[in-house]
């Protein structure tokens, strides 16, 4: 390839993670891996057993960001088991980036200033295309294939290609990153991605903050991508400042003008709706006005849908409103940090005061590992990611998702409706 | 061919999109394996933990293996005696953990068309695969990824190559 060749900035940032100028997509490279993160679940319980068996070290324990999230609260043997392997394997391993019972780990990772664009980072989760929203390449992998990463602080990478999503104009008031996310779930399917990059532009993205930026990188999962990216702007580097981040570079980590993508597709914005996705998978979305299902439970969860914004998105329809009887509204936000924000600005007390049980800061019901667990035959409402069948409870209860103001919105009615009806000033 | 065919079972079919959540379900995470194996894909085909056999295969439909990072999904496979499956395509995350545990995926434009419940081999090797009386042919396995693949999985591949050191 000749120095000249246009490069996507998921390019720019493989090449430099693998020591050269340029890569070609679908060529195979080894990548140097500059942070490695993972929670209770997908780390320690499982590394340990295979670093023993192998007789080896962490290559760097500075690299390394661990996160309890899926099993707390801790409320029976096998979790408090769990979690205490990953608090010991911390301490052992001298792993100073511990967060422990603070909330999601990809909420928590940006908010302790361990992203930054141009890194090349690896996640114990399939939700890890999260850090994408910072210009960051950071993709989910399996446990032995992390044990890889701490045991050799490298990847292999099929270098990928890119897809462009570009939405144009801006969102309406009521609409929101996850029903931008749920669209292209109904319109590409779970595969649209094809396990290649999906990079979002255009004004409605330049003009969403940073969590709400997140909610689209996050769920690229979805979409079957290996990773979402977002070319860094002011706003990254404001919220970067803020979270502590030291040297954040923005202009070298942008795609070239010209550079070849394998597609192209255009969004107007301001034409979409709010969207549901009915059971069983993201890809059944359709517009809210087509849906009328009676609810039981209102569920405003997860590292896709209970950050801060989120939480606010919540809040501006329940204000002075109160939850359907019959109706349960659930909210277990997604960081401490949201958590207090949430609390400092009054967001948290419109929610309870409309009748939301609140419910610990961690993965709670999305990743249906615990206790929170939905009934059989069960309707539900949810602001997280899937809806596979009897991944949130029983294999007769079924979830549809939405976004935040769906959600609440729903809390309110006592069945699937449009937010923007709603939707105070 | 059959000189290859090093494994002998019988297709269990499934759709497109067969997620994570139904090969490794939530609830049982928390356990070990073998737990997790005895409830693997209950919610879609309750029969098929407690009835598959050591050689048997699945053909499923496109994007098999949906979802979480789970690499419990693959390795509940692998658990039961599974010796391969084969799908037009894999989700990306699945498809790096299965090889990595050393269950062979295949990419096989032609397993839709293959029936349940047929005599099937598979040569993971060179992709070619007998089911009742038809012949197919699979991708073969990426060539940077054999040697990984021959030594059994990522962590029998590291053993020989840090032992080597």
């Amino acid at each position: 390839m000749r120095p000249s060749t246009p490069q996507t900035l998921a390019q720019k940032i493989v090449a430099r993670a693998a020591g050269r100028e340029h890569v070609t997509p679908g060529e195979i490279v080894t990548c140097e891996v500059d942070l490695a993160m993972f929670h209770d679940s997908s780390g320690p319980r499982r590394l340990q057993p295979m670093l023993e068996r192998l007789g080896a070290k962490v290559w760097d324990a500075d690299k390394i960001v661990l996160i309890t999230d899926h099993y707390l609260p801790a409320n029976d043997d096998d979790s408090r088991r769990i979690i205490r392997i990953a608090r010991d394997w911390a301490a052992d391993n001298h792993i100073a980036k511990f967060y422990d019972g603070i909330g999601i780990c990809h909420v928590v990772l940006p908010q302790k200033g361990h992203l930054k664009p141009g890194m090349f980072a690896v996640g114990g989760d399939s939700h890890s295309p999260t850090g994408g929203a910072f210009g960051a390449y950071m993709f989910g992998i399996g446990a032995t294939e992390m044990l890889g990463v701490v045991v050799t602080g490298q990847i292999w990478l099929k270098v990928p290609h890119t897809l462009l999503m570009r939405w144009n104009n801006r969102l309406s008031a009521g609409v929101t990153a996850k029903d931008m996310m749920l669209h292209l779930c109904g319109k590409f399917g779970l595969d649209g991605g094809q396990y290649q990059v999906v990079e979002f532009t255009g004004g409605a993205v330049s003009a969403l903050d940073m969590q709400e930026r997140m909610t689209l990188t996050n769920m690229t999962a979805e979409l079957g991508a290996q990773t979402g990216l977002i070319a860094p702007d002011a706003t990254t580097a404001a919220f970067l400042a803020e979270a502590g981040a030291k040297d954040v570079n923005i202009e070298a980590w942008q795609g070239d003008a010209g550079a070849a993508t394998l597609a192209a597709h255009e969004f107007d914005a301001a034409a979409l709706s709010p969207q549901v996705s009915a059971p069983f998978s993201p890809a059944n979305a359709a517009a809210v006005s087509d849906y009328n299902e009676r609810i039981d439970i209102a569920y405003i969860g997860a590292c896709t849908g209970a950050k801060l914004a989120d939480l606010r998105a919540a809040a501006r329809v329940l204000k002075g409103k109160r939850v359907a009887s019959g109706v349960e509204l659930l909210v277990g936000p997604a960081s401490k940090q949201d958590q207090d924000e949430a609390q400092a600005d009054g967001t948290l007390q419109i929610l309870v005061d409309a009748g939301a049980k609140l419910l610990p800061t961690a993965c709670g019901a999305c990743a249906g590992y615990g206790e929170y667990r939905f009934g059989e035959n069960t309707n539900v409402i949810s602001s997280t990611a899937r809806n596979f069948k009897g991944r949130m409870g029983a294999a007769s209860s079924r979830v549809f998702l939405g976004s935040p103001y769906s959600v609440a919105a729903a809390a309110v009615t006592g069945r699937i409706s449009d937010p923007r009806d709603l939707v105070g000033n | 061919m059959n000189a290859h065919m090093n494994t002998q079972g019988r297709t269990w079919k499934l759709g497109e999109n067969v997620d994570t959540d139904v090969l490794a379900p939530g609830r049982y995470m928390k356990f070990g394996i073998d737990e997790i194996a005895r409830h693997c894909l209950e919610d879609l085909l309750p029969q098929f933990a407690a009835t598959v056999k050591p050689g048997d295969v699945i053909v499923a439909g496109r994007n098999f293996g949906a979802g979480s990072s789970r690499e419990q999904a693959p390795q509940a496979l692998k658990h039961l005696g599974v010796a391969a499956v084969l799908a037009p395509s894999f989700a990306g995350l699945f498809y790096r953990n299965a090889l990595n545990l050393g269950l062979p995926v295949l990419v096989c434009e032609d397993a839709p068309a293959i029936a349940d419940n047929l005599p099937c081999a598979v040569d993971p090797e060179s992709g070619a695969v007998r089911a009742g009386d038809m012949a197919y042919r699979c991708e073969p396995i990426p060539g940077f990824l054999l040697a990984m693949v021959r030594d059994g999985g990522l962590l029998p591949h590291l053993e020989k190559k840090l032992g080597k050191k």
